[in-house]
């Protein structure tokens, strides 16, 4: 569904590189446009490969992650049998890392869905009610952003007990209320500037429920942020659950942090048993590299002068004379659904 | 002035929530610090009358009003008591704090410090050569970005500490050493705050040159540094022109990206086994140790807090349309 969602807001009107593209290109759907940019090929690819291993790795497993082999003291290195090794306990590094990934992408994606879910409604309320609400919801959003994370997601976890922490629901929620804050401001400042735009102003003239000028004038042109607040924020749910594992605030069975918290226990760093701990670690990493690429691609499609090939001016096209800083400001221009084009097409 | 004013009327509040949140989160959540402590002390008869002191220990006194409960809670936190810790043998849990407090405080610091001048100066120098080879730099920093800090601990563990032997791989100083001021022991502290501090480092700084590269692309657009250019001015002067506008936001961003290098960093401390708040953290943990854990975020979120007020006073000292304002 991550692949879903980045594959729909990339496709949406990536102008294509070269190519000066004034408006929607006439008969043809642009939904299905392919994107261009490397990095966000690269990125979806590498997210569908962990979407993939997480659905069919626990059913390929060599072995079951908990079975116990040999009677080895210390574990041994890869070989023809277990393909990454064993764990101290003598379980299968392999399988532990098929069945590792699927937990955590749940998590994630849930936390996403829901972290996301709260800072739109936080952000766009904020932004055009204003007033004393935009005062109070800016506020709390800016207070979960200054609170450091980890301590907090301790005492959650830690008051939670062993009891709840299997229930993954339960842990994406926890580490959503962590999580929706970034999200909340840059939507926030995003639908200020957007609540003053013509086409907004015209709809509200003509006399338009202010629901549906939410949902229809205001909602779809902040669907690159979104997207990006939402790729942002399962990035960080990746990490959160995996340092949450780690410190074996969640059930580490099994995991890629749980595997990580597994491996500290037994000094693996130290002892120089890397087959235990660089698979998981790289695993996380590279997924965490998949979130970062896709974002990336979208940055740049917002703002167009992040393109390592945007030595040509073609990114001054977007200028506002004003020398706007914050990509917020910036992607108005560049948003990708019909209703820009349209608003900006106006001669 | 003002807006020093507000930041710091905003982090008191943001403190009062901290505060708050410490006290409700014991008491939403279903789990009790007493339950967990009993069921470490197994072959003790337990009375009635020792639940209730555990009770009023812990300040969970059910017989309270909660509201009584909240402000005695807060005068014990205005004393400087945040309880007692149940895994370091009932010590009070300030004390505990105050004796790891300095290790966290000198690493992450000096690493934060260090990644950020950093971070920033090679944000814009990639930014300056747009285009050029130093674009590949972006795809590794991401991997840097992405990685949890401690699994990059436990690879330079495993690559500088076990493999070439240059660090040694954990704890704060030999255990032959006394703290003294003396070069053995000073060198002897930053020869093992090295490879944790490289690893907070290279791990938070990818955020800064992103950051700083994506601002600086824009910054490079404006009139001014076109004029600088254009006048003939050295190259030098006119990236500092750029750069030293460019660097605003990342300065105010200083917020965001705080708290979360302070949680790695943290986490790398436990895999290096720096005797830090981290580590107390993990003890925390696996002690079931509610009191710590409490005691932790609170310490933990006013020292995030303290160097926000920093960043405020720099964005306001950096920045003279702040100053006019007033």
């Amino acid at each position: 569904m991550a692949v879903g969602i980045g594959t729909e807001r990339a496709t949406g009107g990536e102008p294509g590189p070269g190519t000066e593209r004034p408006g929607p290109a006439p008969g043809r759907p642009r939904a299905w446009r392919l994107p261009r940019s490397p990095k966000i090929i690269a990125g979806l690819a590498l997210l569908a490969f962990f979407v993939l291993w997480a659905i069919i790795g626990p059913f390929v497993t060599p072995y079951s992650p908990d079975e116990i082999f040999a009677n080895s003291p210390v574990p041994l290195p890869p070989s023809g049998a277990h393909w990454l090794g064993t764990t101290s306990l003598q379980q299968d590094v392999f399988s532990q890392l098929l069945v590792g990934g699927g937990d955590m992408l749940l998590v994630s994606f849930l936390a996403g869905v829901i972290a996301t879910a709260l800072s739109v409604v936080v952000g766009v309320t904020a932004g055009y009610v204003g007033g004393l609400a935009d005062e109070l919801l800016s506020m709390l959003a800016n207070i979960f952003l200054v609170m450091p994370a980890l301590p907090l997601l301790v005492i959650l976890f830690g008051f939670l007990g062993k009891s709840g922490s299997n229930d993954l629901f339960l842990i994406g929620l926890i580490i959503s209320v962590t999580g929706w804050a970034w999200g909340a401001r840059v939507l926030r400042a995003q639908t200020l500037s957007l609540r003053n735009r013509d086409y907004v102003d015209s709809a509200r003239i003509i006399g338009e429920r202010r629901s549906r000028i939410i949902f229809t004038e205001i909602l779809p042109n902040l669907t690159p942020i979104v997207a990006s607040s939402f790729l942002f924020t399962v990035l960080y749910a990746v990490g959160t659950y995996t340092a949450m594992a780690f410190l074996g605030l969640v059930n580490p069975n099994w995991s890629w942090g749980g595997m990580l918290f597994y491996a500290q226990g037994a000094n693996a760093e130290v002892s120089g048993y890397w087959w235990w701990f660089i698979p998981p670690g790289l695993a996380v990493a590279l997924l965490g590299t998949a979130l970062v690429l896709v974002n990336f691609g979208i940055d740049e499609f917002i703002n167009p002068r992040l393109r390592a090939a945007g030595l040509t001016r073609r990114g001054r096209a977007g200028r506002d004379g004003r020398g706007g800083r914050t990509r917020a400001r910036r992607s108005q221009q560049f948003a990708l659904t019909p209703v820009v084009p349209a608003a900006g097409a106006r001669p | 002035m003002r807006l020093i004013a507000r930041r710091l009327f905003f982090y008191l509040v943001t403190a009062a929530v901290a505060v708050s949140l410490d006290f409700l989160v014991p008491r939403l959540i279903p789990g009790n610090p007493v339950d967990a402590v009993l069921s470490h002390m197994q072959g003790v008869t337990v009375t009635p009358a020792i639940i209730h002191s555990m009770e009023l220990q812990f300040g969970v006194d059910t017989n309270a009003s909660l509201w009584a409960q909240y402000t005695h809670y807060w005068n014990n936190i205005l004393h400087g008591n945040l309880g007692v810790s149940s895994g370091n043998g009932l010590e009070p849990v300030s004390d505990v704090i105050r004796a790891a407090l300095p290790y966290t405080l000198g690493l992450v610091g000096l690493a934060t410090l260090i990644s950020f001048v950093l971070g920033t100066a090679i944000g814009a120098l990639v930014a300056w050569k747009r285009g050029s080879w130093l674009d590949n730099l972006l795809p590794v920093v991401t991997f840097f970005q992405a990685a949890p800090y401690f699994f990059l601990a436990f690879l330079a563990i495993d690559v500088f500490a076990v493999i070439l032997g240059w660090f040694p791989s954990g704890l704060a100083h030999q255990s032959t050493d006394f703290p003294a001021f003396d070069w053995t022991y000073i060198s002897d502290v930053l020869d093992h705050a090295a490879l944790p501090a490289l690893t907070i480092v290279v791990a938070s700084a990818a955020g800064w040159i992103v950051g700083m590269r994506n601002v600086m692309l824009t910054t490079m657009d404006e009139d001014y540094v076109l004029i600088a250019a254009a006048k003939g001015l050295p190259k030098r002067r006119v990236i500092w022109y750029a750069a030293r506008n460019a660097i605003l936001p990342s300065v105010s961003g200083f917020a965001l990206a705080i708290g979360f290098i302070v949680s790695g960093a943290l986490l790398t401390e436990i895999v290096f086994s720096y005797p830090g708040l981290g580590s107390l953290l993990l003890q925390a943990v696996s002690n079931d140790d509610y009191a710590l854990m409490q005691g932790l975020f609170l310490i933990i979120t006013c020292a995030v807090l303290a160097a926000n007020l920093i960043a405020d006073f720099v964005y306001v000292f950096l920045d003279p349309r702040t100053r006019q304002e007033a």
